[in-house]
């Protein structure tokens, strides 16, 4: 036990030795936090619209009033013919162009009717469609507010209520994936780097040699990383509470429990791609590209699962970050309690136990 | 000359000597595109739907039967008992309650405002914007069936109507595929062209060849030179593979210029590779070396807007972006491919990057040191 704890110390001072790799292994979830909490989101701000006004008169003024005074939009300018419209858009100069038809209030007034043409460049199809849905709901807005008069009868009323995130903050999806990818990113692709590492520069057959026995070796080798993984997972709960108020509100020890969980997983598959790796490159790139980009992409983290193909979707179960970011949503946004995600526990539970099995199978503790 | 010529060649046959190296260069990248492209979209389809419909009259039939009839709604339940339906909210079974309450044909008829009540899972935002986007939309639209059916016209003729005609542009059926392809491309290209020069180098400098080549003649510009150009190569191999792929695969337009493109590229692939190389010299061990570039990488791709627009984002973000090489490359290839943009929309661009290459390359230059 001495010695196994001597070795556990030993793995400590290489990881703190090395100050640089160890600012980023603390900086990396803050700066991830702030990124996803301020910077990636998917509400838009700011869109430059172009004004093709024809007719000029008080309604067609004062809409573009209300456009530009709802907060979305900024103007890029004023345009009077149509080849403009292509130049704005192939500059990224404008986003979007409105155009107001000739005569707009007269057709208003006389015959009821007139139409307001909204041009958007949709090369990016999901903000044009977002931007041209609130350009439509200011646009309502305003002539509703020209018809106040005419009293509409017969109208339902609408009353929604946004559960579990009353605000609408965009980062309370983030929170739960950003803990599945940092405990990923550590745990797995680091752990897999160092054990490639000895085996690359050959010093994994002195530990071998050594009296310690491969068991010891493997779990001297991760202890360190389940701290790391733990102090990350933390820092950014206590992040995401202090500077973006995102609650747990269920158990706090079930959700460390199930980061337990997730953390041994994510070792295990870390080991399990050492054994299969020569050198510290194949690991990484097996890391990197088996792990992080589909954990960034097919675990519902910033696309929702349901939207993706069927072929995706099965892919996306065999991907442990999946699961366990339903299981952190469930606890932290939703107060659910073990009755609802013991399916998911049960399914991160059988994929480490595959993981450890099929490392194990795999270590060797011969020279070839 | 024919040093660096002899020195290339030895090069090339060291990349292509790593058995992994093919795989890397053209299975790992088609599988990504592939892969990240059908799973990044953020169309919504299938929303599921509980009804809570506690008023079990014509009226609430008919509304139900508005949702049943759209593409994007899928009822998995009707119930009374409204409890029933928010336990399926909660274990995630449903994405959004339409409650309708007991009095709702009662009051509607006779001409009250009445209330109907959604509720939905707002733990993705944008997810539920829209979708409570789609029901007002529905719901909208039942209300004026109902008013122009039960209760004739009269009335709504006073009413002006405004007609919104969208257009969209360069992009008419909405697909997003085209736009995250892009995206998707010039991650895969900066991935190579940066990870593979800087770790390149630095396992060199781990393995102790590095010392080896600093004791021959070759001069320091021969020796990156040699370093840089054949990665430099071989991104520009992976964005051609890449466009073939996508114009294969996902009709992928190219309405721009090729060469105005590539010609771009090069810009950039000096950039990134000269900020591999300056990784490189900073770091003694491949294991720091990744950490670092995993990091820069990761915050130069969420800020460059591969997901989300860079606009939307706050103005300190956009000062850093001027930073960020990736920013500039991913807005220019969108430019470029799904717009046609011609030289003079983009020379603002790539003069910046141009500056930047400059800088990052003699900086990495002068960093590097042939003695240790």
């Amino acid at each position: 036990m001495k010695r196994f704890f001597g070795f556990v110390k030993k793995e400590f001072q290489h990881i703190f030795r090395d100050k640089r790799t160890l600012l980023i292994l603390f900086g990396l979830p803050i700066v991830m936090i702030i990124l996803f909490g301020f910077v990636v989101t998917t509400e838009i701000r700011d869109v430059e619209v172009g004004i093709w006004d024809r007719s000029m008169d008080q309604t067609s003024i004062g809409a573009t009033q209300k456009i530009f005074s709802s907060g979305y939009f900024i103007p890029a300018g004023y345009i009077d013919h149509e080849g403009e419209i292509d130049e704005l858009f192939r500059s990224g100069r404008a986003k979007v162009v409105v155009v107001f038809e000739e005569g707009f209030e007269r057709n208003l007034r006389r015959e009821n009717r007139a139409a307001i043409k909204l041009i958007t460049d949709a090369s990016d199809a999901n903000s044009a469609q977002l931007s041209l849905t609130y350009l439509q709901g200011v646009l309502m807005n305003y002539f509703q507010s020209l018809n106040r008069d005419v009293q509409v009868p017969w109208s339902i009323d609408i009353k929604s209520r946004m559960f579990y995130n009353e605000e609408m903050k965009g980062v309370y999806m983030f929170i739960p994936g950003l803990m599945a990818m940092i405990l990923m990113l550590i745990s797995a692709l680091m752990t897999s780097v160092t054990i490639a590492r000895e085996k690359e520069f050959g010093t994994m057959e002195l530990l071998l040699a050594s009296p310690l026995k491969p068991r010891e070796i493997i779990l001297g080798k991760v202890t360190p990383y389940v701290f790391l993984s733990f102090t990350n997972a933390l820092t950014i709960l206590i992040l995401g509470f202090l500077v973006f108020d995102v609650p747990v509100v269920g158990s706090i020890w079930l959700l460390m429990g199930e980061c337990m969980l997730f953390i041994t997983l994510a070792l295990s598959l870390g080991v399990l791609i050492s054994t299969s790796v020569k050198t510290q490159q194949m690991a990484m790139f097996m890391s990197l590209l088996g792990l992080m980009l589909p954990t960034i992409l097919l675990s519902g983290f910033i696309f929702p699962i349901e939207n993706m193909p069927k072929v995706l979707q099965w892919f996306s179960a065999i991907m442990p970050p999946r699961w366990f970011i339903v299981i952190v949503k469930n606890i932290m946004l939703k107060g659910s309690g073990f009755a609802f995600i013991w399916k998911e526990t049960l399914i991160l539970f059988g994929m480490t136990l595959f993981f450890i099995l099929a490392a194990v199978k795999k270590f060797q503790i011969r020279l070839k | 000359m024919r040093i660096l010529f002899t020195l290339l060649q030895k090069e090339f046959k060291q990349i292509f000597r790593n058995k992994l190296m093919l795989p890397i260069i053209f299975v790992v990248p088609l599988v990504q595109m592939i892969l990240l492209t059908y799973a990044a979209s953020l169309e919504m389809k299938g929303i599921s739907m509980a009804v809570v419909d506690q008023d079990y009259s014509q009226a609430s039939r008919q509304l139900v039967s508005h949702f049943e009839g759209s593409p994007f709604f899928e009822i998995k339940l009707t119930t009374s008992n409204y409890q029933e339906a928010e336990d399926e909210l909660t274990s995630d079974h449903v994405d959004v309650i339409l409650h309708v309450q007991h009095d709702f044909e009662k009051s509607l008829y006779e001409g009250k405002q009445t209330d109907l009540q959604l509720v939905v899972n707002a733990i993705n935002a944008t997810e539920a914007g829209l979708t409570n986007a789609y029901c007002t939309q529905i719901i909208s639209s039942f209300n004026s069936q109902v008013r122009a059916e039960w209760f004739g016209l009269e009335g709504s003729g006073k009413l002006t109507t405004l007609e919104i005609i969208p257009k969209y542009w360069y992009n008419p059926q909405l697909d997003f595929k085209i736009y995250m392809f892009s995206g998707i491309l010039v991650i895969i290209v900066t991935l190579i062209g940066m990870l593979l020069t800087a770790l390149n180098l630095v396992r060199e400098k781990e393995m102790g060849t590095t010392e080896q080549i600093n004791v021959t003649p070759i001069r320091k510009y021969q020796f990156i030179m040699a370093k840089l150009i054949p990665f430099m190569i071989i991104a520009l191999f992976e964005l051609a593979f890449g466009l073939m792929v996508g114009r294969l695969l996902f009709g992928l337009p190219i309405v721009g210029s090729l060469g105005l493109l590539f010609l771009f590229t090069c810009v950039y692939l000096l950039t990134v590779l000269g900020i591999g190389l300056f990784l490189s010299t900073i770091s003694n061990t491949q294991q720091q070396l990744m950490y670092m570039a995993f990091f820069f990488m990761l915050t130069f791709m969420l800020m460059s807007g591969v997901f989300t627009p860079a606009e939307s984002m706050p103005i300190w973000a956009q000062k850093i972006n001027i930073f960020n090489p990736v920013a500039y490359f991913m807005k220019v290839i969108r430019m470029i491919l799904l717009k046609g943009s011609g030289f003079m929309d983009i020379r603002r661009e790539f003069y910046s990057l141009g500056i930047y290459a400059v800088l990052i390359l003699s900086l990495a230059i002068t960093n590097y040191r042939k003695t240790t």
